[in-house]
C-alpha cells in the first residue's frame, strides 16, 4: 500500500475515534452519569411519584425528618417549609407542606429540585405526592401551600435515624416559555 | 529540487509568504516554538501580576476580579499556549529527523493545525478587553461558575477552547500518520527514539481526550445559549457531572503534557552520560501504562464531592499504581547515568533537575492521592506547589533542556555554555524559591485562587513572589540566550553537535538543512 493511501487511512481513522470520542462526551456519559446516580443514590436525587404497595408500618422505629429550602440566587419568592421537622414511624404516610409566596409584581414559574442526606437513603424516601413533580406557577403576588406526602420505606438501613430533605426552588420562567425547555 | 526558503534577502512579501503557507516541517515547528514562546511569556506575565498582588497581604496593584482573570488566563494560556504547542514544534521539528522521514506525512494540515493557533489566542485574549472581563472561573472552568456566573465573553473562551482543541486533533493526527508510515527502511517500531515512542502515545491521548474537551464545552455552550441542563440543578442536570467529564479529560491531559518532556530527557541523559538508555523497553512499556492508567484515575481530582467511600478507595489505589510505571523511568534515568561518563552542559543540567524535581512533585502527588488527606490538601497552596513542581520543573524544564540541546541543530550556532549554565542556576534557585514555600503554606491551610490572605500567611508568600521574580527572569535570559546564539553564536558545522549523542537526527549536517532525507536513510 503507498504511503499516501496508509496516511488517508490513518487520517480517516483518527477522525473517527475523535468524533467517536465527542459523541461520547455529551451523549453517553451525562446519561452514565445519571443513571450510576440512579443505581447508587448519590447525589440525593429522590426517585419519581410512588405508588405505595406495602402498608406495614413499623411503629417499633421513629425516624425524624428535616426539611430545608433554599433559593437558587435569582429566585426572589419566600420558600420554606411549614414544619422544621417531623417524626414519622417507617411505611407511614406523611403529609406535610412547603409554603412559597412570589413577592414580586410579575408572574412566576418555579422548579422546585429535592436533594436528601444521607446520600445512600435515597431508594427508602418514597414520595406519593409532590410538588416537586410539576412547575409550580404563581401569579403576581400569589402565594401557595404546596404539598408533599412521603413514605420512608421500612427497609430503611438501621443507623438511619434521621434524614434530611432540602428543596432548592429555582426561577424557570424564562425557561418554562422556551420551547427546547418543552422538549 | 526546489529552490531554499524565501529569506528577508527576497523581500518581506516573499519572506512573509513563506512563513504563511510553509508546509515544511522545520519551518512549522519553528512557528510553533516560537508561538509557544511568546505565550510561555505572556502567561508568565499573568503570573507576575499574581505574585506581586500576593507579595503582600491586603489589595495592592490589582482588584479581586482582575485578580480572577489573572489566575484563570494564566493557567489556560500556559498549559493550551506554552506547553502543549512548544512540544508539538519539537515534534514537528525532531520526529521527521529521527526516523529518517523527509517531512510530516500530511504537510498541509499540519500548516492549518498552526495557523489556527493565533487566532484561538487572540479570541481568548481579547476577552480581557471586553466589557465584564475575560474568563473568571479557573482555569478548571467548573460550572456553575462558568456557566450561569460567567462573564459574558465566556462564550469568546469556549470557540478558543474549540480552534485549540482541532489544532491538537490534527497535530496528533499527523504525528501519527507519520510515525506509522514514514520510518526509515529497517526501522522498526521497538527500535525508534524513545521521544518519538513518548509523542506517539501522547498524540493517541489527545485524539482521545481533546473531543472530550470540545464536548465539556460544547455542552457548557448549549447551557448558557440554547436552554439545556447538562450542568444546571434547575432543569435537572447537576454540576458534579462537568467535573467528571472535564477530569475525564483533565487527568489524560497532564499526562499529554509530561510524557513529551519524559521522552526529551530519555534523549539527552544518555545523551552525556555517554551509554545507551538503560531499559529501554520497559520505557516505552512504561509510557503506555501510564496512558492507559490515566483514563482510570480522574476522579481523584474531586475526592471532595461526596463520592461513596469505595469510589474513594478505588481512585486512590488506581492513582497510586501510576507511581509504578513512573518509578521505573526514573529508575532508568539514574541508571542511565549510573557509572557514566558524565559531563554538565547546560541541555544535561536541566536533565538532572527535571529528574529530581519531577521526582519530588510525583511525592506529593502521592500525597494528595491519599484521599482521606487530600480533604486537608484540596484546592490549597500545596496543590498549586504540586502541580507547578511537574508541570515547571518537568515540562518546562525538559522543553528548556530540549531547546539548548538541539539548538545548534537547528541553526548551526552553538549557544554559549557560561550563559546557558547561568540561565540554568538561575531558574532553578528561583523555581525553588517560589514554589517550595508553597507547599508549607498549602499544609498551613491557605487557599488557592484568593488575591488575599491571611496574615499568618505573609512571609511565605513574599518569599514565593521574590523566587517568582527571579524564574521569570531566568525566561527573559533564555530569550535573551536564544537570540544570541542565532545572531551570534560560534558556528558549527559538525553533524554530531554531542559526543555521546546517537540517531539520525545527528546524522545531517548542521544547520539542518531545509530537506533532508529525501532518500530514506538505512538505519542498521
Amino acid at each position: 500500500m503507498s504511503t499516501d493511501a496508509s496516511n488517508r487511512r490513518v487520517v480517516v481513522k483518527s477522525l473517527f475515534g475523535a468524533a467517536g470520542m465527542f459523541a461520547f462526551a455529551i451523549f453517553v456519559l451525562p446519561p452514565m452519569y445519571d443513571l450510576f446516580c440512579e443505581i447508587t443514590g448519590l447525589g440525593g436525587k429522590t426517585g419519581d411519584e410512588y405508588t405505595a404497595v406495602d402498608v406495614r408500618v413499623d411503629t417499633s422505629r421513629e425516624v425524624r425528618v428535616r426539611f430545608l429550602a433554599s433559593n437558587n440566587a435569582s429566585m426572589p419568592w419566600v420558600f420554606k417549609p411549614t414544619k422544621d421537622s417531623v417524626v414519622v414511624h417507617p411505611g407511614e404516610p406523611t403529609e406535610i407542606t412547603y409554603f412559597a409566596h412570589n413577592v414580586t409584581d410579575q408572574d412566576m414559574v418555579s422548579q422546585a429540585i429535592p436533594s436528601l442526606v444521607p446520600n445512600n437513603v435515597a431508594d427508602y424516601f418514597h414520595k406519593t405526592e409532590c410538588f416537586c413533580f410539576e412547575n409550580q406557577p404563581l401569579a403576581a403576588g400569589d402565594q401557595a401551600d404546596l404539598k408533599l406526602v412521603f413514605i420512608i420505606d421500612p427497609d430503611l438501613p438501621a443507623g438511619v435515624n434521621s434524614v434530611t430533605l432540602s428543596y432548592t426552588i429555582f426561577d424557570i420562567t424564562d425557561r418554562a416559555a422556551d420551547p427546547i425547555a418543552q422538549l | 529540487m526546489a529552490h531554499g526558503p524565501a529569506t528577508l534577502a527576497d523581500g518581506w512579501r516573499a519572506y512573509i509568504s513563506r512563513w504563511v503557507f510553509t508546509t515544511n516541517h522545520k519551518d512549522i515547528g519553528t512557528l510553533y516554538l516560537w508561538f509557544s514562546f511568546a505565550m510561555f511569556l505572556m502567561g508568565g506575565a499573568f503570573a507576575m501580576v499574581i505574585r506581586a498582588e500576593l507579595f503582600q497581604p491586603g489589595m495592592q496593584l490589582i482588584r479581586p476580579e482582575f485578580f480572577n482573570q489573572m489566575t484563570t488566563m494564566h493557567g489556560l494560556v500556559m498549559v493550551f499556549g506554552a506547553i502543549m504547542p512548544a512540544f508539538v514544534g519539537l515534534a514537528n521539528w525532531m520526529i521527521p529527523l529521527m526516523i529518517g522521514a523527509p517531512d510530516m506525512a500530511l504537510p498541509r494540515m499540519n500548516n492549518l493545525s498552526f495557523w489556527i493557533l493565533p487566532f484561538a489566542f487572540a479570541i481568548l485574549t481579547s476577552t480581557l478587553f471586553m466589557e465584564g472581563g475575560g474568563p473568571n472561573f479557573g482555569w478548571t472552568f467548573y460550572a456553575p461558575l462558568s456557566t450561569t456566573y460567567a462573564p459574558e465573553s465566556v462564550n469568546f473562551f469556549i470557540f478558543a477552547i474549540h480552534i485549540m482543541g482541532a489544532s491538537s486533533i490534527m497535530g496528533s493526527i499527523n504525528i501519527i500518520a507519520t510515525v506509522m508510515n514514514m520510518r526509515a527502511p529497517g526501522m522498526t517500531y521497538m527500535k525508534m527514539p524513545l521521544f518519538v515512542w513518548t509523542w506517539v502515545i501522547t498524540a493517541f491521548l489527545l485524539v482521545a481526550v481533546m473531543p472530550v474537551l470540545a464536548g465539556a464545552v460544547t455542552m457548557m455552550l448549549m447551557d448558557i445559549n440554547f436552554g439545556t441542563s447538562f450542568f444546571d440543578a434547575a432543569g435537572g442536570g447537576d454540576p458534579v457531572l462537568f467535573q467528571h467529564v472535564f477530569w475525564f479529560f483533565g487527568h489524560p491531559e497532564v499526562y499529554i503534557i509530561i510524557l513529551p518532556a519524559f521522552g526529551v530527557v530519555s534523549q539527552i541523559i544518555p545523551t552525556f552520560s555517554r551509554k545507551p538508555l538503560f531499559g529501554y523497553s520497559s520505557m516505552v512499556y512504561a509510557t503506555a501504562a501510564i496512558a492507559f492508567l490515566s483514563f482510570v484515575v480522574w476522579a481523584h481530582h474531586m475526592f471532595t464531592v461526596g463520592m461513596p467511600i469505595a469510589g474513594e478507595l478505588y481512585f486512590m489505589y488506581a492513582t497510586m499504581l501510576i507511581a509504578v510505571p513512573t518509578g521505573v523511568k526514573v529508575f532508568n534515568w539514574i541508571t542511565t547515568m549510573y557509572k557514566g561518563s558524565l559531563t554538565f552542559e547546560t541541555p544535561m543540567l536541566f536533565s538532572i533537575a527535571f529528574v529530581i524535581l519531577f521526582t519530588f512533585g510525583g511525592f506529593t502527588g502521592l500525597m494528595l492521592s491519599i484521599a482521606a488527606a487530600d480533604m486537608q490538601y484540596h484546592d490549597t497552596y500545596f496543590v498549586v506547589a504540586h502541580f507547578h513542581y511537574v508541570m515547571v520543573a518537568g515540562a518546562v524544564f525538559s522543553g528548556t533542556a530540549a531547546i539548548y540541546y538541539w539548538l545548534p541543530k537547528w541553526c548551526g550556532k552553538m549557544y554559549n555554555e557560561t550563559m546557558g549554565q547561568v540561565q540554568f542556576w538561575v531558574a532553578f534557585i528561583g523555581f525553588n524559591i517560589a514554589f517550595m514555600p508553597q507547599h508549607f503554606l498549602g499544609l498551613a491551610g491557605m487557599p488557592r485562587r484568593y488575591a488575599d490572605y491571611g496574615l499568618q500567611f505573609a512571609d511565605w508568600n513574599m518569599v514565593s513572589s521574590i523566587g517568582a521574580f527571579i524564574y521569570g527572569g531566568a525566561q527573559i535570559m533564555l530569550l535573551y540566550n536564544v537570540i544570541a546564539t542565532i545572531r551570534n553564536g560560534k558556528p558549527t558545522t559538525e553533524e554530531k553537535t554531542w559526543e555521546g549523542a546517537e540517531g539520525l537526527e545527528w546524522t545531517v549536517p548542521s544547520p539542518a538543512p531545509y530537506h533532508t532525507f529525501e532518500k530514506p536513510p538505512e538505519f542498521k
